[in-house]
């Protein structure tokens, strides 16, 4: 389903040029659940940028579903991010001064679902984390975590076959950690692909998958032997 | 994504964030509104200065004599006594003089006159009725010299308010009081109204008498000092002048018009005054309009600008989630429109009540500019626009992670 070959990011500033990848490949089949681990500046951030198709690689091609993306227009992208990934931002970018509920509601504003059905699953998706009676609290009105698990809804909503998570748990208390990954096991148990960046072990643990990064290049691809789950027992 | 949605869209961005939709507006405000006062101020002083020059007459001819060609020596201008009543009489009544509207013969002199311990030294006019139409004559209490004051050469006179204070005091009503000049007592019955200017000619400081009054018992003349004609129109001031010109001639019996024994003015230096005056205005007016349109432009520039970082983040996150770059872009357009037709109305407003509020307080003649109007709304309207879109469309072309990133 996913497919990475050679992928290198350059950025390029006036004087220095700093490589954020370095001929990356590997592929991620439908389904699995995976975690990419490595210390800050490691390129992980980037390398989810490149598979939530927010970002284009400098060279390499990346394939999804078939598809290269780096041949692909903006708007195509854009298509492509509405409907097909799930991206829950470590920063959460959330539209500020605006309703949860609105901002559950935005990706399916552009994805032309008609009115009632938007306001109907955003309700839907903000019980399901938990903000029920959140709903119309303002972004700056909710704390780390809750604007966390808005974030969290707003990238399920579309029912996205990939779930992009970068540090999904990083601003939440330990208990609040367990229940999204609840929540991440129950959705990769319904079939969708899950990919998280995360520097905790405990949180990669429920992974069944895990790629190491460093410096831009992956040292380790392992199987978490330590987890059960029915696909890799296959 | 349609249109209707967009819409909503945009009015909810611009509701949410109520300090940056407030503060957009009021640099449109601002900058329309005091584009259109200025401009509104300055045309009406402008009309009040055009205002003052028409009440000088702007169709106005005067006959003055020459002076007389004693062999060699040739007399000052106006200083002769060719000009007599019954040619006035027969501009009025000739046939061929068709372009005349309103005729006014006239004596003047510097006399003194004396009211109790004071006195002045000031101009007399003797005058028919049609001078105070003539010359945009109005009275601020009692009546004028009327027709029959001058048929039964009444001792009557209309004092110009500056006559009042230099012989009754400021505040007293003169009106039935009595003036001295030489052996003769005349009864004040009209103040005319103020009309403020200064120097030779003041208008505020002149008496006016019936002219046979003045001829005969004041000055013991025959002659006329001037003949004030008014012309139907504008456009037919030179026909009037020639018809007058010839028929003075024939009357006074010269074939030669160079030696003729008065001259014909017309208001053409005044109305050459008028227009260089209303040239510096008109002057005046672009560079305030520049320098206010600037002022203004930079504001809505400044917010537009301001609010970028944040917007491109916005921009950023809007893609993320699967806007394409025509919808980004059309939703900041149509905010930006909204912004400055919002802000373009409520500036138009503002600006017709300040200019109607300052005209008030000052005096002026209240006009609506609408040149001015459209020219506010037309260039804030496309610096709005520009500022609001042209961000938002560089930032549309951003990959999402880079707009998201902007700092």
């Amino acid at each position: 389903m996913i497919q990475l070959k050679d992928i290198s990011k350059i950025y390029k500033t006036e004087a220095v040029e700093t490589t954020a990848l370095s001929h990356i490949s590997f592929e991620i089949e439908k389904g699995e659940f995976t975690a990419i681990m490595g210390p800050s500046g490691s390129g992980k951030s980037t390398m989810m940028h490149i598979l939530g198709a927010l970002d284009l690689a400098t060279s390499g091609e990346y394939i999804l579903d078939g598809e290269s993306v780096s041949k692909l227009s903006q708007d195509e992208l854009a298509d492509i991010r509405n409907r097909k990934i799930g991206f829950i931002f470590q920063a959460f970018n959330l539209l500020p001064r605006t309703t949860a509920l609105k901002n559950v509601m935005l990706p399916m504003v552009y994805a032309g679902v008609p009115k009632e059905e938007r306001l109907e699953k955003a309700q839907k998706y903000l019980e399901m984390v938990g903000l029920g009676n959140r709903m119309y609290h303002t972004s700056n009105q909710l704390s780390g975590g809750q604007q966390q698990r808005v974030a969290i809804a707003r990238g399920l909503v579309m029912n996205p076959a990939i779930l992009l998570a970068d540090e999904p748990t990083g601003n939440i208390a330990s208990a609040q950690a367990e229940e999204v990954m609840a929540l991440f096991q129950k959705l990769n148990d319904e079939g969708h692909t899950i990919i998280m960046i995360t520097h905790e072990p405990d949180i990669a643990a429920h992974a069944g998958r895990i790629i190491h990064v460093k410096d831009g290049v992956i040292i380790d691809d392992e199987i978490n032997k330590k987890k059960k789950k029915a696909y890799y027992q296959k | 994504m349609d249109l209707g949605e967009l819409l909503l869209e945009c009015f909810s961005t611009l509701t949410v964030n109520k300090m940056r939709t407030g503060l957009a507006i009021l640099g449109i405000v601002i900058g329309i509104g005091s584009v259109i006062a200025l401009i509104s101020l300055g045309e009406s002083s402008q009309k009040m200065v055009e205002n003052q020059i028409q009440s000088l007459g702007s169709n106005l001819l005067t006959v003055q004599p020459s002076g007389q060609n004693n062999g060699a020596v040739r007399g000052a201008q106006g200083g002769g006594t060719t000009l007599t009543l019954e040619d006035a009489l027969a501009i009025r009544t000739s046939p061929t003089i068709t372009s005349v509207k309103t005729i006014s013969p006239e004596l003047s002199r510097r006399t003194q006159v004396i009211v109790g311990r004071n006195n002045t030294n000031t101009q007399i006019y003797g005058v028919y009725p049609a001078y105070a139409e003539i010359r945009k004559l109005t009275l601020s209490s009692g009546v004028f010299i009327s027709a029959r004051d001058v048929e039964t050469m009444s001792k009557v006179a209309v004092i110009g308010p500056q006559v009042v204070t230099d012989l009754f005091g400021d505040g007293v009503n003169p009106i039935g009081k009595m003036m001295r000049t030489g052996t003769q007592t005349l009864k004040v019955i009209g103040v005319t109204t103020a009309k403020g200017g200064s120097g030779f000619n003041n208008q505020d400081d002149m008496i006016y008498v019936p002219l046979s009054t003045a001829q005969k018992q004041l000055f013991g003349v025959s002659y006329l000092s001037s003949i004030s004609i008014e012309a139907k129109s504008q456009d037919v001031m030179t026909q009037a002048q020639n018809e007058i010109g010839y028929f003075l001639l024939a009357r006074h019996k010269f074939n030669d018009p160079t030696q003729a024994d008065f001259s014909i003015m017309s208001q053409a230096d005044i109305m050459n005054t008028a227009s260089s005056i209303t040239g510096t205005f008109t002057t005046l007016l672009s560079g305030i309009a520049a320098i206010s349109l600037l002022v203004g432009g930079i504001g809505i520039m400044n917010i537009m600008l301001v609010t970028v970082t944040e917007r491109t983040r916005e921009i950023g996150l809007r893609k993320a989630l699967g806007a394409k770059q025509k919808i980004v872009i059309l939703q900041f357009l149509f905010e930006a429109i909204i912004l400055t037709i919002t802000g373009g109305i409520i500036g138009m407003i503002l600006g017709i009540l300040i200019s109607f509020v300052l005209s008030n307080t000052m005096n002026l003649p209240f006009t609506i500019s609408w040149p001015a109007i459209f020219l506010a709304m037309g260039v804030s309207g496309v610096i709005g626009v520009v500022f609001g879109w042209y961000p938002a469309q560089k930032a549309s072309k951003l990959q999402p992670i880079e707009a998201l990133r902007y700092e």
